[in-house]
């Protein structure tokens, strides 16, 4: 085989590629569906190789502030976690969002509320795209639907954080972190040297050299005008990614009479939907947002004057469903199907969905 | 003609299920198919059900969970009473008769009884029962090339384990002589 493909679990992919995209260091607290980041870390010794810290914290709180230190030094620093887990990290990710520091979350969600259970579920939709933390802030959320996109997404939010000083996550679930599908490893990249994070970050803390005016990383203000500019200065950044950085998948749309909506494994098992559907003479689409937040509004609006109706399938009670309706502005029906509490839904379910709801 | 296979394989926790469909997969990468193997991975592992989908195709494979499947491995009672009715119509049914104790309603369908607990107890060796059923899968369906499923042990298999590989061919090999058509 020229190129190396391997055969193993989204979860799997995620260590691998943050190895090879020359991340300084992974913070994070063991969890059920994501365990096996940190164990493939651990198995992989990467500190031994590239100089990667891994490090198992005494809790999620402690993980995302190792993430918010390391990040504010310009290191390239991620954490990982499923639902339960990612509540408790969400303080620290507010205030890493509000000090404008890049790093990488991944959530493997799973079944809630509470504790729950440990079967796959997207019922962290609002919690990641609207909110979460505390405060007006925005987390770039991507939807990885496939191993691949496990492990090509890891540079990609590594990529985008850095390019806008913002936090970026993998929403992922726990088909996508479980399953194993073939994958291309991306290749080796060095770790920044010190130089060059001086260079390329100079608001990192670096410690003070001489002539170099001192960094302070933090997200307290207690001058509110003060803090009304960050705000402002916030609100502006997130309008740029909205215009640059919004990404989807189509599948089958063209002359779509119903569209599906799916993100990560709904879209997988969605996209299976689709071609039942058309076995039947149905004229079924997909729609694939792969970036949750920028959510991809535009296209569905252009969507939402050529099709006879949508349908948000979902893990969750209804939460992707609500940001579609608002992008089509009640040009057309959108409805939602979804299965709850850790239950994933067969393709057939989907395509009952569309006939009894839509047709 | 392309070839899709979309298997789903059910048994006990411990019973060998998600590594045997975990050899089937790299069995499958060597061949150059496209994969997906999705586990159940709840606390099944010690004890009660466990199954994984395995879907081995010549082309992109769009859903890993399936509502029906072309060929259904049944290991005990309980996976018989959840999978015997979603195999497609034409589709393989192949079964331990050791697990089971209700007679099978589907008469539209190829079944296949594999003795696999004798035959491992035959062979003294208990943990070959999952390779036996492999080979009576492969006896059937020839999808991968047996030179492939032992480079797929190798893969999978860690490499201090790499010396029970020949007792693993003979149970697939054993597995193709005692698989009977019912």
């Amino acid at each position: 085989m020229s190129k190396e493909i391997k055969l193993m679990k989204g979860n799997e992919a995620i260590a691998h590629a943050a190895i090879r995209y020359g991340a300084d260091g992974y913070f994070g607290y063991p969890i059920t569906p994501q365990s096996e980041i940190m164990e493939t870390l651990m198995a992989e010794k990467p500190w031994e190789t590239t100089g990667m810290v891994v490090l198992q914290a005494e809790s999620e709180v402690a993980a995302i502030n190792m993430v918010y230190g390391g990040a504010g030094c310009g290191k390239t620093v991620m954490t990982s976690s499923s639902s339960p887990g990612i509540s408790l990290k969400l303080e620290g990710i507010s205030y890493i969002a509000g000090a404008e520091l890049p790093c990488l979350i991944v959530n493997v969600m799973r079944g809630g509320p509470g504790l729950g259970t440990i079967q796959p579920s997207q019922a962290d939709y609002f919690q990641t795209v609207k909110g979460g933390g505390h405060g007006d802030y925005r987390l770039i959320t991507l939807a990885p639907a496939s191993v691949q996109e496990m492990a090509d997404f890891v540079a990609l939010g590594f990529d985008l954080a850095f390019k806008y000083q913002n936090p970026a996550m993998i929403l992922a679930d726990g088909v996508i972190g479980q399953m194993m599908e073939k994958v291309v490893l991306p290749p080796f990249k060095a770790r920044r040297t010190e130089e060059q994070i001086r260079k390329e970050m100079p608001w990192a803390t670096q410690g003070k050299l001489k002539g170099n005016k001192r960094n302070v990383i933090t997200s307290l203000e207690l001058d509110p005008a003060v803090m009304e500019e960050n705000n402002i200065r916030f609100q502006a950044k997130y309008r740029k990614i909205e215009e640059n950085e919004v990404r989807y998948e189509e599948f089958m749309c063209d002359d779509a009479d119903y569209l599906i909506v799916a993100f990560g494994s709904m879209a997988r098992i969605s996209q299976k939907t689709v071609e039942l559907a058309r076995a039947e003479g149905l004229k079924v689409g997909l729609l694939r947002p792969i970036t949750l937040w920028p959510f991809p509004t535009d296209i569905i609006k252009k969507y939402a004057s050529k099709v006879k109706g949508m349908l948000s399938a979902e893990l969750n009670a209804g939460q992707m469903v609500e940001d579609i309706r608002l992008a089509v502005e009640g040009k057309v029906k959108v409805e939602h199907f979804g299965r709850l509490g850790g239950i994933v839904p067969t393709p057939d379910e989907v395509l009952d969905a569309i006939k009894t709801k839509l047709m | 003609m392309t070839m899709k296979e979309e298997i789903i394989i059910a048994g006990f926790g411990g019973q060998g299920v998600l590594s045997m469909g975990k050899i089937l997969a790299y069995s499958g990468l060597m061949e150059g198919k496209e994969i997906s193997w999705m586990p159940s991975y709840g606390p099944e592992q010690r004890g009660g059900t466990a199954n994984v989908t395995v879907i081995l195709s010549d082309e992109r494979i769009s859903s890993p969970i399936l509502n029906e499947y072309d060929i259904a491995i049944i290991l005990n009672q309980p996976s018989m009473d959840k999978f015997e009715s979603k195999i497609k119509p034409g589709g393989v049914l192949i079964y331990d008769s050791y697990g089971i104790n209700k007679p099978i309603k589907r008469t539209d369908i190829e079944i296949y009884r594999i003795d696999a607990m004798d035959a491992a107890a035959e062979m003294n060796n208990s943990k070959a029962f999952n390779m036996i059923v492999l080979g009576g899968l492969l006896k059937i369906r020839p999808m991968v090339q047996m030179e492939n499923v032992l480079l797929g042990l190798k893969k999978s298999l860690p490499e201090r384990h790499h010396k029970l590989i020949p007792m693993n061919e003979a149970a697939i090999l054993r597995g193709m002589e005692i698989i009977k058509k019912i």
